[in-house]
């Protein structure tokens, strides 16, 4: 027997042990280090929102299949999830809370069964315009049907039924947290494990070359319809977790295609080409909404322009940034690059100060007129009215752009040569 | 006895338009096909047809005296046909190991397994080591297909059609926009792993044809005008007429 | 159900159909040609809308129906330049993704120079008032004007596309753009062209749409979802089909939105007897306009199970 080296997909051969163990003790230890009230309930939705966004990957990413109704499988899994909250706590049907995230699971599988046959038919346009439809359907339907869907009320559930858990209620917020964060690490796994096993890599083919696969025997629509059952499943898992979150699943919230869309956002923002990725874009994703629309009421505004300067500069997201910038590092060559990334950050300081000043004076006037033209704007008091406020913006931020171009160019330099070097030492290790 | 692949009164058209107007062939196993014609005359439309891309307006197409007329391409693969493109139809964001691996999974019964783990299955990933090896692959086992050099590219779609294992093996034009010395190291690598295989090419370079065929099909039009040895089909008179200019082919066939 | 409710219904219907042909049209002439399903086309419906608001209070109703399209077009164009142009390299989902984002920006920024709620853009007084009035209720001069602009778009975009070099040009680009482009055409130029002729188009509709209907910056998306629909029923790709399926969905559910009877009230004209403890009451008692806002989506998944070409559809994804 042979001592064959087999394949690894991660490109960078970092002791898998030591990512996991990472992993785990990073989901352990969070709560520890930030212990607001606000940060645990961050955390909390950080857990089933990257068990959602890797689902969502699965069928971005892993299939190339572009789907504006995931919200869908996991309202779905939400509103199961709470009903069997409720027949649990009637004494109906005895299923513990652990497993009440199962059952979301199984409710999600359930409906992309059925849906999924009909929805992987055809494929890419006409895939994503399928479960639009299906997603508008049935978020719809929610309004014709109050008994299950709680009408606009939404279902509401109490967590804390039966007899406690090896003495664990799920009652106060922490232990909530860690039932997510368990389930969040096992799924995770899964899923990770998913893309190592046939169906995963024929997926990836088929996300390549569907005609291809066919040529080697594989049936593309079974391998898409098996790859939507199965990122239904987890998108279920996430559902259930967040019924038992909340205590309550509303339909006009979770199965739009609004949410839908935030998925498909963020998932893309965290990168789609990496496994990693849609874990970035799940921490983005709680960022914005919990943070972010705190912090400006343009932030909807802002999440847009990053967005397509996202698509349009860095299509692999933040995960593809990342890997570039490890790649280089592998090779030797990132010490040249601080100063220049020192540079591009500082350069752009002003430029966000500037457009950012000049963004909240605009919706200052919008929206706040009532309060009077002063507005309070990072520790100085920005005066809408005034000539000196808009001038000042203007200022900042055309000096931020000038700097930060000089710096680019010399960036975009420096990285082509990197990226020369590399290549021509990969051919070098090749040959030898 | 049961032809490896039979063509029968076989037609396609396309709206009124008769691109295959009757196509008869039989081939046994294990011999090689070069399929020749001018631009235009259908062959990589026959190769549609057989290999189940298209479906055949009217007539038949037996596998090993099954009939797989208008049969899905993943059906007709199972039962043992394997095709490569002209343009060359890989799977670009995976590295050369893993598109050969993809090729050999159904072959292997592996089908939409989500249970096991790709490293370990053993007999995929020896039988993907021995493919590496035969398309002369093994130094770039982990760079992504995309970026490999175009010779590069087409050794490996041979191996990826290979891979299956399957019985009668379809090439078109394989030696396409290739240079003279990666053309006849390519030719040696088919004559290599298609070894007991039944083998059907589209082919343009006619020294290609003449070192490596059995048998010749000429197909004009939509027509076979001509099916017989290399040697036959260049004396014969209306494949001179309509195809070679028995200067050109001289020139060619004399170079191997 | 009597004839007058029939046929005010149908022209409502009609003219509410033939508003989503202009805003289908625009959409499936982009898709045919670029391959992108743009998702900011029902923004730049809303684009119009509110810029007509905007112009009709300076230079009036009139001229601001040809301005403001114009306006909508050479924005559109301008995105097609510089953003889109860039990410048709990265695939279709990319190009997807930059409308998307693009729909959220002018959302946003709509919000931001008109406010959250309704502006008030009205009809000029040449549009008020009814057209004719028949059995006793009247049909509006603002319907039929709409679809009198409608037809008249039909008719110049094919005349263009069909009588005209750069409609050549245009259906050519459409099958072969490389090959049309190694014939010395500026394919890049034809694109952004089109792009801002769809991007006008929406804009046109939005002019007449929103003093007939209501201008507010929920208008984008709740036209939006039943675009999707239209197209894809109608077949991605058809224009002929575009308009079948516009007029189809748009008579169905100005009709639906009106009946109010259901599957329980036409068993209980049959005699049987229908009550609280039947088995499926939740599903018997909804009546056809409780049902109404997912006719379209029904549609689609029917559509896509029975004839996934569409209607007229022509182009296999």
């Amino acid at each position: 027997m042979t001592n064959t080296q087999y394949y690894r997909f991660k490109p960078l051969n970092l002791g898998r042990f030591f990512i996991w163990s990472l992993f785990a003790i990073v989901l352990i230890v969070a709560p520890m280090v930030f212990k607001t009230s606000l940060a645990l309930t961050m955390l909390s939705q950080m857990g089933y929102l990257i068990i959602i966004c890797l689902s969502y990957n699965i069928l971005l990413g892993q299939g190339g299949m572009l789907s504006f109704g995931h919200a869908v499988y996991v309202g779905l899994g939400s509103f199961i999830a709470i009903h069997a909250m409720n027949f649990a706590s009637k004494g109906v049907l005895p299923i513990p809370l652990v497993l009440i995230p199962v059952v979301g699971g199984l409710a999600g599988m359930f409906f992309a069964i059925i849906l999924g046959f009909v929805t992987t038919k055809k494929s890419g346009t006409t895939f994503a315009m399928i479960t639009l439809g299906i997603g508008e359907l049935v978020a719809s339907m929610a309004l014709m049907f109050p008994g299950f869907f709680g009408g606009e009320g939404g279902i509401t559930t109490d967590r804390v039924y039966g007899k406690p858990f090896f003495g664990i209620t799920f009652g106060p917020q922490i232990q909530v947290y860690y039932l997510i964060a368990v389930y969040c690490f096992v799924c995770t796994a899964l899923m990770y494990a998913f893309t190592g096993t046939p169906l995963g890599r024929i997926l990836n083919a088929v996300r390549d070359n569907p005609e291809r696969v066919e040529f080697i025997g594989y049936n593309t629509q079974r391998v898409r319809y098996f790859a939507f059952i199965i990122a239904g499943f987890f998108a279920g898992v996430g559902g259930g977790l967040a019924a038992i979150n909340f205590e309550i699943v509303n339909a006009a919230d979770s199965l739009n295609a609004m949410r839908s869309g935030s998925y498909l956002l963020f998932t893309f923002l965290g990168g789609a080409i990496f496994f990693f990725g849609p874990i970035i874009g799940a921490v983005l994703l709680v960022f914005a909404a919990v943070l972010l629309s705190e912090l400006s009421k343009a932030w909807q505004l802002y999440f847009g322009l990053v967005f397509v300067f996202m698509v349009m500069f860095a299509p692999g997201g933040i995960a593809s940034l990342v890997m570039m910038n490890l790649r280089v590092a592998k090779f030797g060559k990132f010490k040249q690059f601080w100063p220049l990334y020192g540079g591009l950050l500082v350069a752009a300081i002003p430029v966000v100060i500037g457009a950012a000043a000049l963004i909240e004076m605009i919706y200052h006037i919008q929206l706040n007129s009532a309060l009077g033209p002063n507005l309070p704007f990072m520790g100085v008091s920005l005066d809408t009215s005034g000539f000196g406020s808009w001038c000042g913006a203007v200022v900042v931020m055309l000096a931020g752009l000038a700097v930060l171009e000089v710096v680019r160019r010399r960036f975009v330099r420096a990285w082509g040569t990197a990226q020369e070097q590399i290549e021509a030492e990969i051919k070098r290790r090749e040959l030898a | 006895m049961t032809h490896a692949l039979e063509l029968k009164a076989l037609r396609k058209n396309f709206g009124k338009t008769e691109i295959i107007r009757g196509v008869d062939l039989a081939v046994e196993a294990g011999e090689r096909i070069a399929i020749i014609g001018p631009n235009g005359a259908g062959k990589s439309t026959l190769f549609n047809l057989i290999s189940g891309r298209l479906a055949p307006s009217s007539g038949e197409v037996l596998l090993n005296g099954q009939r797989i007329d208008g049969k899905k391409p993943f059906e007709i693969n199972r039962l043992g046909l394997s095709r490569s493109f002209q343009i060359t139809n890989i799977f670009p964001k995976l590295s050369v190991f893993e598109n050969l691996r993809c090729g050999v999974l159904w072959s292997l019964g592996y089908r939409y397994s989500f249970l096991r783990f790709l490293s370990n299955l053993d007999d995929a990933n020896a039988r993907t080591e021995e493919l590496i090896h035969q398309v002369g692959l093994d130094r770039k086992r982990d760079v992504h297909a995309v970026n490999l050099t175009y010779a590069e590219q087409r050794a490996l779609e041979i191996g990826v059609t290979i891979a299956g294992g399957a019985s009668v093996i379809l090439l078109d034009e394989p030696t396409a926009g290739m240079s003279k010395t990666e053309t006849s190291h390519f030719i040696a690598l088919i004559k290599q792993v298609t070894v007991g295989k039944t083998l059907l090419t589209v082919e343009h370079d006619m020294g290609v044809v003449f070192g490596l065929a059995d048998k010749i099909a000429v197909v004009v039009y939509g027509e076979v005008i001509a099916f017989d040895t290399p040697a036959a089909v260049r004396a014969n008179a209306r494949v001179q007429e309509a195809y070679l200019g028995s200067s050109v082919a001289d020139a060619q066939g004399g170079g191997h | 159900m009597n004839v007058e409710f029939f046929v005010i219904s149908l022209l409502n219907g009609v003219s509410y159909g033939l508003l989503l042909f202009m805003l289908s049209s625009g959409l499936t002439l982009i898709f045919s040609m670029m391959g992108v399903l743009n998702f900011a086309h029902t923004s730049f419906y809303m684009l119009g809308a509110y810029v007509a608001y905007t112009l009709s209070g300076i230079i009036g109703f009139w001229p601001a129906l040809f301005i403001a399209p114009l306006l909508v077009g050479a924005l559109g164009a301008g995105f097609e330049r510089y953003s889109l142009r860039r990410v048709h390299k990265f695939g279709h989902v990319p190009e997807l993704l930059v409308t998307f984002g693009l729909s959220f920006l002018i959302l946003e920024v709509v919000q931001l120079v008109w406010g959250r709620s309704t502006v008030p853009y009205g009809l000029p007084t040449q549009l008020q008032g009814p057209l004719f009035t028949i059995y006793g209720t009247q049909f509006p001069k603002s319907r039929s004007f709409i679809m009198l602009v409608a037809l008249l778009m039909l008719l110049s975009v094919w005349l263009l596309l069909t009588r005209t070099r750069i409609g050549l040009v245009i259906q050519a680009a459409l099958k072969h753009p490389e090959m049309v482009e190694a014939l010395g055409h500026n394919v890049p130029r034809v694109f952004m062209l089109v792009f801002g002729g769809g991007a006008a188009l929406a804009g046109l509709a939005g002019v007449v749409g929103g003093n007939t209907y209501v201008t507010e910056p929920a208008m984008a998306a709740s036209v939006g979802s039943i675009i999707f629909v239209v197209v894809v029923v109608g077949g991605l790709g058809s224009l002929a089909g575009a308009f079948l399926a516009s007029l189809l969905i748009g008579i169905v559910q100005t009709f639906a939105v009106a009946m109010d009877q259901s599957m329980a009230s036409g068993l209980q004209a049959l005699g049987v007897a229908v009550n609280e403890g039947t088995f499926g009451y939740p599903l018997l008692k909804l009546t056809i306009s409780q049902v109404a806002p997912i006719l379209p989506y029904l549609f689609l998944v029917l559509i896509l199970i029975f004839r996934p070409k569409g209607l007229l559809g022509t182009r296999e994804d």
